[in-house]
């Protein structure tokens, strides 16, 4: 299959294969995002869903098919990975925040040491991000000073300060308590309506119908039904898709 | 929407091939170190075969050994009995064979968890009292066989095995100490764990064996055995607080609060609610100390008790068989190893067993 | 001004109700550890006075005047000059000098051959990893005095005899009176040659900060390990070779039975280094191991999906982390390998415990040497005990 040339496309996935051992995780999944685009992924545990997002900045290494993003193709070459890398934030479901660092020298940890800027500089974007998940006054805490949503916001403001160019979600609000689930979500609203391109792995089906483009199924390895929240929700055009969300919308 | 066709995994995750290519060979790097490390495995491996097993001699008299290239394991397999049992009567040596059967068989028993109880104590007393019997003699038609006469594996054996135990209660109760509010206690306890942990254990075994008989007054003596028994007990009890130590700044302080609105005493929140739950959780670093008990028992060779490896010395002394070191050492290497090797894996399944309960 | 007056009245009376002091927790606690501090203070007192009473029916004197007197024995080997008609206080302190020499060698060769065999565990590679799981295993399940025997009997057994010795590189020679090699004799080259590289040092120093201050403020990185190294290895080579690049070596040659010239590391102290190093580099291996697993992988991750190299991700995020949890046990290791150095009187290396024994057998004053042993591996342990609080202190992980 040729790239499709068209600039907007940011992701592109093409007949993606992925095993672990003899486990068949991921069987043909063919997608495309779009500049803007924002796709909210669902599914039971063991469908991939994570697994796919991993791919995507080689986390995880796919063994057939083709991941290309923002136009260079992920291959095992060292300098396409770390130059994806930079151009793809991920927010994961653990916040994984450098203990041994303070808030401020989480951010600008990236900016300096890949993107070689001066530390003024750095710290200026990193203060700029941290003001914007609103959390400015803890640049100086460390992680183990900070609650669960404080630091997942924090993680968040970690990844913008690299200016990526699409952002991952993997299950960013699993791990919170339930009053801080929403002081998240509203940041990463407030983040789509800037436009930024997401990827959301997640079981918030209210952030899903409020922010999302698409919504997409995966089950046992494939993507089994992708539609915009209105349909998706309204009109589940199959039985796994109806018995998944009978499950989780009680 | 699509369904993922039956495509097969590529062939070289998943065969013989695969396993190698991804274990041994996955980097340039790996792929190096894979060639040197079998190049020196060839290089060392067939010629020790051929030294220890090939042209070795098993069971001959030593002038044999002296003409042939490869090991000379007659060096062990003829002085065995001495090896094992020292200088306890040749003819009796039946009864030390028997108590340390009798302890690898309580050893064996105590392995698993479920059989922890009041029952296993009740075994281990008799079990314990038995092998007393067998080693003393006296009673029961054994004759009597004086504490000097007692060497060898069995000795080793005794040192730690009373060693540990008697060491476990000092140790608990020096934990306890070092915990205490009151500064007398604190202090008292610290110094002791401090000071013992501070020392190597030689200097212990010579303040045992020399400076004890001075402490006692005339006419007491202490045997051999006995003061070296106690200077291993003081060791081992400081490196058992510390280990409890740990396990006491584990409960949680809601333990003791919650035993204190009950109207538990001290005692009674330390031997009910405390200790059962600290105790429990530093049983792998426990055996930990028991093996190291195990191994540092070899140390009084240099006071001139005549465990295991001193009696191994004693036959390499012998003009016969001068010169065999390496054979004999080898084989006591193996022993120890062989000891120690199954209680630090009994440890890790233990710590396994109470990882998932947590 | 009435009610705070009522309160105080209260309080007053609540104080006057005296509680039996046999049911004060406070006067209970001070009765308590009465009752100890008096039971041990009667223990001591008992043990003392035997004491005092058999060393004066057996003639022993006390006290540390001994130390004054000459020790009329010889030591095996010593970095200082020494004969047996010095003190016995310089006999101890050769033996204190001997200990520290073992241990200062022994520690360095056991954390690097630990490191690199804890890493080596955690390899990708099958063989590699099983290889050093093998000898972490079984290294640690020999007591380190059998290890030490085992070295000495290869030494003294299986080694050849000096005219006869096994040479591996020139110049190099294996044999039964230990390892001799050659030495470097002394030339003002190499006087400068050491000056240069401390110079280089200093301006290793100075580079580094000039590089990260540099770096704060443009961005831009500098190779500075490369650098260093290049440095550190240029700089004195050059003014080695300025000098007209001398090499004076002392080769040593056997004369009749044995060698002369050169230096040698004796037979004592090679079965010391060996077996303590084999030994303690297994513990070793395992702290790093724990070290580096303890850093979780999403910090790995976490830190890859910033784009950072995996030298990088060692160097700023793994690496501090993994060295919070290593250095605790590694200093207790270290303490270990001291205090197991002491066995070397089991094998006639005459460190400090060794040289102490004879002392206490030729003097008979038992309670005076075991006091000196137990002083001076004491201060070995609580200075490395307040070095590692002070560094717990300082790497404290800062949490609520």
């Amino acid at each position: 299959m040729a790239y499709s040339h068209d600039k907007n496309i940011i992701v592109e996935i093409i007949d993606l294969h992925k095993w672990f051992g003899s486990f068949h995780v991921l069987k043909g999944i063919n997608l495309h995002v779009h500049r803007g685009e924002r796709i909210v992924i669902c599914g039971p545990s063991g469908s991939g869903k994570s697994t796919l997002i991993r791919c995507i900045n080689r986390l995880e290494e796919h063994q057939k098919g083709k991941i290309i993003v923002d136009g260079i193709e992920l291959t095992n070459n060292v300098k396409n990975i770390e130059k994806i890398r930079s151009e793809v934030g991920m927010v994961f479901q653990h916040f994984n925040l450098f203990p041994h660092l303070t808030v401020l020298e989480n951010l600008t940890l990236g900016p300096i040491w890949v993107r070689k800027m001066p530390k003024k500089e750095a710290e200026e974007i990193a203060m700029h991000f941290l003001e914007k998940v609103h959390i400015a006054d803890q640049a100086h805490k460390y992680p183990g000073q900070l609650s669960g949503g404080q630091q997942q916001r924090v993680a968040i403001a970690r990844s913008l300060c690299m200016s990526p160019k699409i952002m991952l979600f993997d299950e960013p609000t699993s791990a919170l308590d339930p009053e801080m689930i929403k002081e998240v979500l509203d940041v990463m609203i407030e983040l789509a309506q800037e436009g930024m391109t997401m990827i959301v792995v997640t079981h918030e089906m209210g952030f899903a119908k409020k922010v999302a483009h698409r919504v997409m199924f995966m089950d046992g390895g494939v993507i089994v039904e992708s539609n915009p929240p209105e349909e998706f929700f309204s009109i589940p055009r199959h039985e796994r898709t109806k018995l998944f969300l009978s499950q989780i919308l009680h | 929407m699509e369904k993922g066709a039956e495509v097969k995994p590529p062939i070289s995750d998943t065969t013989i091939a695969g396993w190698l290519k991804k274990n041994l060979f996955s980097t340039k790097l790996n792929s190096f170190l894979t060639i040197i490390t079998l190049y020196y495995l060839w290089k060392t491996i067939p010629p020790f075969v051929k030294w220890a097993f090939l042209d070795s001699a098993w069971f001959t008299p030593p002038q044999m050994c002296r003409n042939i290239d490869g090991a000379c394991w007659s060096v062990i397999t003829k002085n065995i009995r001495f090896i094992l049992f020292g200088f306890f009567p040749y003819d009796q040596q039946w009864r030390p064979l028997v108590a340390m059967l009798v302890l690898f068989g309580l050893l064996y028993y105590s392995k698993e968890r479920h059989r922890w109880n009041r029952r296993l104590i009740y075994y281990w007393g008799v079990g314990l009292t038995i092998m007393a019997i067998l080693m003393k003699g006296g009673i029961f038609g054994l004759t009597s066989v004086e504490s000097t006469k007692w060497s060898g594996l069995p000795l080793t054996l005794l040192l730690s095995v009373f060693g540990l135990t008697a060491a476990y209660p000092l140790g608990v109760i020096l934990a306890l100490g070092r915990q205490s509010k009151m500064p007398a206690v604190k202090v008292l306890s610290i110094v002791y764990i401090e000071l013992i942990r501070g020392v190597p254990l030689i200097s212990l075994l010579f303040m045992g064996s020399i400076i004890f008989p001075l402490f006692l007054p005339e006419g007491i003596t202490i045997s051999k055995i006995l003061r070296a028994q106690v200077a291993i007990i003081l060791f081992t009890a400081a490196y058992i607080a510390e280990v409890v130590r740990g396990g006491l700044q584990a409960i949680p302080k809601g333990q003791y609060e919650a035993a204190a609105s009950l109207g538990l005493n001290y005692y009674q929140t330390m031997r009910l609610v405390v200790l059962p739950q600290a105790l429990k959780i530093v049983i792998p670093p426990t055996v930990s100390v028991l093996i190291s008990a195990f191994k540092d028992t070899s140390l009084v060779v240099i006071i001139a008790l005549y465990d295991v490896l001193k009696t191994t010395q004693t036959v390499l002394s012998d003009p016969h068989w001068m010169g065999f070191s390496r054979e004999a050492y080898i084989f006591l290497a193996v022993l120890y190893f062989l000891g120690c090797f199954s209680m630090s894996q009994t440890s890790r399944k233990l710590e396994r067993e109470l990882n998932i309960e947590r | 001004m009435i009610a705070v007056s009522k309160q105080s009245i209260e309080i007053e009376t609540v104080r006057e109700e005296s509680v039996p002091f046999w049911l004060d927790t406070k006067k209970r606690a001070i009765f308590f550890q009465i009752l100890v501090l008096l039971i041990v203070g009667v223990i001591v007192w008992y043990l003392a006075s035997n004491t005092i009473e058999n060393l004066h029916k057996q003639k022993i004197a006390t006290g540390f005047g001994f130390l004054h007197k000459p020790a009329s024995f010889e030591i095996g080997e010593s970095p200082i000059p020494y004969s047996s008609s010095d003190t016995y206080a310089k006999a101890l302190f050769v033996g204190a000098l001997n200990t520290l020499k073992v241990s200062f060698i022994g520690i360095v060769v056991t954390v690097i051959l630990g490191t690199f065999i804890g890493i080596a565990r955690l390899s990708s590679n099958w063989l590699v990893s099983k290889l050093a799981a093998t000898y972490i295993e079984v290294m640690q399940d020999i007591p380190v005095l059998l290890q030490l025997f085992f070295w000495y009997a290869i030494f003294y057994e299986n080694l050849p005899p000096p005219r006869h010795a096994i040479s591996p590189i020139k110049g190099v020679y294996l044999c039964n009176r230990g390892i001799i090699f050659p030495r470097l004799e002394y030339h003002p080259a190499y006087g400068y040659a050491l000056t240069m590289l401390g110079i280089t040092c200093i301006g290793i120093w100075l580079l580094r900060k000039w590089a990260r201050k540099r770096q704060e403020a443009t961005g831009k990185t500098f190779p500075l390990f490369r650098v260093s190294l290049a440095m550190v290895i240029g700089f004195p080579v050059a003014v080695w070779i300025a000098f007209g690049a001398p090499i004076m070596m002392d080769v040593p040659k056997i004369r009749g039975f044995n060698f002369t010239g050169g230096a040698s590391l004796s037979p004592e102290f090679m079965a010391l280094l060996l077996g303590l190093v084999l030994y303690t580099s297994a513990f070793v291996a395992e702290i790093v191991r724990a070290g580096i697993q303890s850093v979780s992988k999403g910090q790995w991750e976490a830190a890859l999906a910033l784009g950072l190299s995996h030298a990088q991700v060692l160097r700023l995020v793994v690496l501090p982390q993994a060295l919070r949890v290593i250095v605790p046990p590694l200093t207790s290791q270290m303490l270990n390998l001291t205090k197991n150095s002491s066995l070397a009187v089991a094998i006639g290396y005459p460190d400090f415990v060794s040289v102490a024994n004879t002392t206490i057998n030729q003097t008979g004053q038992a309670i005076e040497g075991v006091a000196l042993i137990m002083l001076v591996y004491l201060t070995f342990s609580l200075s490395t005990s307040a070095f590692m609080n002070w560094y717990n202190k300082k790497v404290k992980l800062v949490e609520r």
